[in-house]
């Protein structure tokens, strides 16, 4: 494996161009000053609140992720890039979903095998026929990027069904315009505050034809759940209702929230809460975070959902592979942004080879996320590798493999001082009328040396993103 | 707004006020036990405060004995108690952290602050030369949220839902408190106006920071048809039934909500019976048997508070 490219330093220790303010800054600024800044950060993002709730052990025990001081930079070049290449494989996937969901065009053409849709648990068979504003499946999506070496970005994953990490996009930048200003006046860093209003105007955008001010809500499974902040926050941020199930009802097929005043009609829902739970008159029976007909009420217009009803059959890892013909086939179009290459272990030659190769890949269950249920190679012992090897001979379509990418690297602060660590980016794209980004997203950093994974879950933290204007 | 936003506004601000009414309940009952008093069984005014709060049952259950430290214990640090003033800043902090985005951030940090040293004292125990303390902590603690929300939150009807919640407790308390004294520790006929029944009436209206300003309005030696009389029917004594339900009928009346006739009828015919009461007929009635009756009458009106505004029905 080549060593990893780092975001800061060239090969030769030089500072590249776009990090040279930063790296000033560094030298000028006495380490008490920044350890000062760095305890600072943790005390504000303490008194706030700003947690995530860990499942497993511990479980419901609130959590800081950890901040990191020292930003990742993005020159603009790159950015143009990376924006058109994520726009474009958003529209290929509401295309898709919109066709698998209708015509399925792309399943007849033989572009993609029809049993791996059809049959696949994702797909939600009630969807089909069924017309949604504007044919807008995905409202918002969060992209991972890994970057492999110079200007070599690549997808990892496409999160279609409840992305989230946005309030920490937004919270790291208010941290670091507070603690750094400075560093502001010295380069033209693109703004991402207005995140919450492009938001709110997305959801607008999709209600139902006809309505003129339409009501959004955001809808949480509650307290417990680990993103309950951000569902907070962002319903502040929007000044909307944060409401769960039972704050709503449905009668006539027309969904209302219960407020002091009375039923007052919601008009879209941007729903933090799995498909599953929706309604347990339309899926699971024992949901008592959903509201019970709200899927008859979706399927005849009466509410928009964001995002919609069986969106993961897009983003699951099985059909990960797929996207690049989607963007030929519906688009006409070459893909911008590089798929990792990947092994589908229900082809048995695939199967072979990573069986052959485990020390070396990444082996990804295809339903998994958040960093759980996975295997990487170079990191794992052998036992860990045999037991992985039997699930994997047990169920060999529920896996693909990847080759252990060198990610990125990025100055972090750790215990010993400042070394570099493995970084992602995940950027949020919002479709409504347009398809709208804000420059950069949220970058996750490993903090364990070494460590290519960067899940919040799994020890990471974040850093600030900065996106050069020019 | 959400009724169950307004929901847990309201019982944010009762569970606050809930423990500050405990704290005081417990102080006068505290004072009181420490008077000799030869007409009381041992522990008599301890019994009486769990009658009160209707909670001798849960004690009996885990406790042997009625005495100070057990009663103490069991309203004061006990979790499995719901009306312990431990579970009630509990209750008051969750209620206030899922509607984080209602209240102001000063409160939620009041709450939350107060939630956490709770449990400190709550793992280090009461030491018995600190009971007096402890119950002073509890009505800073609660002086401060209420002030913060004075001072900070905007006039909206979250406000209107926390002043319910502050303001119904407070009426219910202020009832039970007068009726611990005067029908269940009232003294025999010889003992009346002797020194115990004295020190008795001031711990009570010093419970309610009431003694300076019965000396105030009165001029004269404490009685109990006029300790009877402030608490219940003056106007200008903040913690008084009269003053309680007049700020429960402003707030009803400004609320407003569609559905809402039987709640301001119920709220304006009690408060025009304290507006244009007297005292006599008070005392002509009873004294406990009214305070049983207004209880009641209270719990009527937050029942029809939760009905009217927070769906506690199914919706019809």
């Amino acid at each position: 494996m080549k060593p990893a490219y780092d975001e800061m330093y060239g090969a030769d220790k030089d500072v590249r161009p776009h990090y040279e303010s930063l790296a000033r800054w560094l030298k000028e600024t006495p380490p008490d000053v920044v350890a000062r800044k760095r305890e600072e950060a943790d005390l504000a993002f303490h008194r706030v609140g700003i947690t995530f709730t860990v499942y497993g052990e511990d479980a419901g025990e609130e959590r800081l992720i950890p901040f990191d001081l020292l930003p990742r930079i993005i020159p603009a070049h790159e950015w143009k890039i990376m924006e058109s290449g994520l726009r474009q494989r958003v529209k290929a996937l509401n295309a898709f979903l919109h066709d698998v969901y209708h015509d399925q065009n792309i399943l007849k053409a033989g572009r993609i095998p029809s049993a791996q849709v059809l049959q696949n648990p994702l797909f939600r068979k009630e969807m089909v026929g069924v017309d949604l504003p504007g044919q807008i499946y995905v409202h918002v999506a969060g992209i991972d990027l890994v970057r492999a070496g110079e200007g070599e970005y690549y997808v990892l994953e496409d999160n279609l069904r409840t992305p989230s990490g946005v309030s920490y996009m937004l919270e790291d930048r208010k941290m670091m315009m507070r603690l750094l200003p400075e560093l502001f006046s010295r380069q033209p860093i693109a703004p991402v505050e207005h995140y919450p209003d492009l938001l709110l105007e997305n959801l607008r955008a999709v209600a139902a034809k006809g309505v003129i001010e339409p009501t959004v809500v955001v809808l949480t499974p509650g307290q417990f759940n680990s993103a309950y902040f951000e569902h907070a926050f962002l319903a502040q941020q929007m000044g909307v209702e944060l409401v769960e199930g039972p704050d709503l009802f449905v009668k006539d097929d027309v969904v209302y929230m219960r407020t002091t005043h009375g039923p007052q009609r919601v008009d879209v829902i941007y729903r933090r809460l799995d498909d599953d739970f929706l309604d347990p008159e339309a899926f699971r029976k024992d949901s008592v975070l959903g509201v019970p007909g709200l899927f008859s009420a979706y399927c005849k217009g009466n509410v928009t959902l964001a995002n919609a009803v069986g969106t993961g059959i897009a983003d699951d890892k099985s059909m990960y592979v797929h996207v690049p013909e989607m963007i030929r086939f519906y688009l006409g179009e070459e893909p911008i942004l590089s798929n990792v290459p990947t092994w589908e272990l229900s082809k048995p030659d695939d199967l072979k080879y990573v069986l052959d190769h485990l020390a070396e890949l990444v082996v990804k269950e295809v339903a998994g996320s958040g960093g759980y249920g996975m295997l990487v190679g170079p990191t794992s012992t052998e036992d860990e590798r045999r037991i992985f090897r039997d699930k994997i001979l047990a169920h060999p379509s529920n896996y693909i493999a990847q080759p252990t990418l060198a990610l990125s690297t990025c100055p972090t602060f750790v215990a010993q001082g400042i070394a570099p660590r493995h970084i992602d980016l995940r950027p949020f794209i919002l479709c409504g009328e347009e398809i709208t980004t804000v420059p950069g997203g949220l970058t996750r950093v490993a903090l364990k040396e070494g460590s290519l994974v960067v899940n919040s879950s799994q020890g990471g933290g974040t850093k600030d993103t900065w996106v050069l204007e020019y | 707004m959400l009724s169950s936003t307004a929901d847990h506004l309201f019982w944010m601000a009762r569970s606050i006020e809930r423990a500050e009414n405990t704290a005081r309940m417990l102080d006068i009952t505290y004072k009181m036990s420490l008077l000799k008093h030869a007409t009381l069984e041992p522990f008599q005014e301890w019994s009486a405060m769990l009658s009160i709060s209707g909670l001798h049952y849960e004690f009996t259950e885990k406790y042997k004995d009625i005495n100070a430290a057990n009663v103490i214990r069991f309203m004061a640090l006990d979790e499995d108690n719901p009306a312990s003033i431990y579970s009630s800043l509990k209750a008051a902090r969750d209620n206030a952290r899922a509607v984080r985005g209602s209240i102001t951030s000063e409160m939620w940090e009041t709450l939350n602050a107060t939630w956490i040293e709770m449990k400190a004292i709550a793992d280090r125990g009461i030491p018995s030369d600190g009971v007096s303390s402890f119950f002073e902590w509890v009505k800073e603690r609660s002086h401060l949220s209420r002030g913060i929300t004075y001072g900070t939150m905007l006039r909206d009807d979250g406000f209107r839902f926390i002043r319910l919640g502050t303001f119904l407790e407070r009426a219910e308390n202020t009832m039970r408190i007068l009726d611990v004294k005067y029908h269940i520790l009232l003294p025999s006929l010889q003992d009346v106006g002797g020194a115990a029944d004295y020190y008795q009436w001031s711990a009570l209206l010093r419970s309610v920071s009431a003694f300076e300003t019965y000396r105030k309005v009165y001029r004269d030696v404490i009685t109990p048809r006029r300790v009877a009389q402030l608490m219940i029917l003056r106007a200008d004594m903040p913690r008084s039934l009269h003053a309680c339900v007049e700020e429960l009928d402003t707030q009803i009346r400004v609320l407003d909500g569609p559905r809402s006739e039987e709640l301001q009828r119920l709220s304006g015919r009690l408060y025009a019976e304290l507006k244009f009461g007297r005292i006599e007929e008070i005392m002509a009635e009873g004294l406990h048997e009214y305070l049983t009756r207004c209880l009641l009458r209270l719990r009527t009106l937050g029942e029809c508070i939760s009905t009217t505004y927070f769906w506690a029905e199914a919706e019809k």
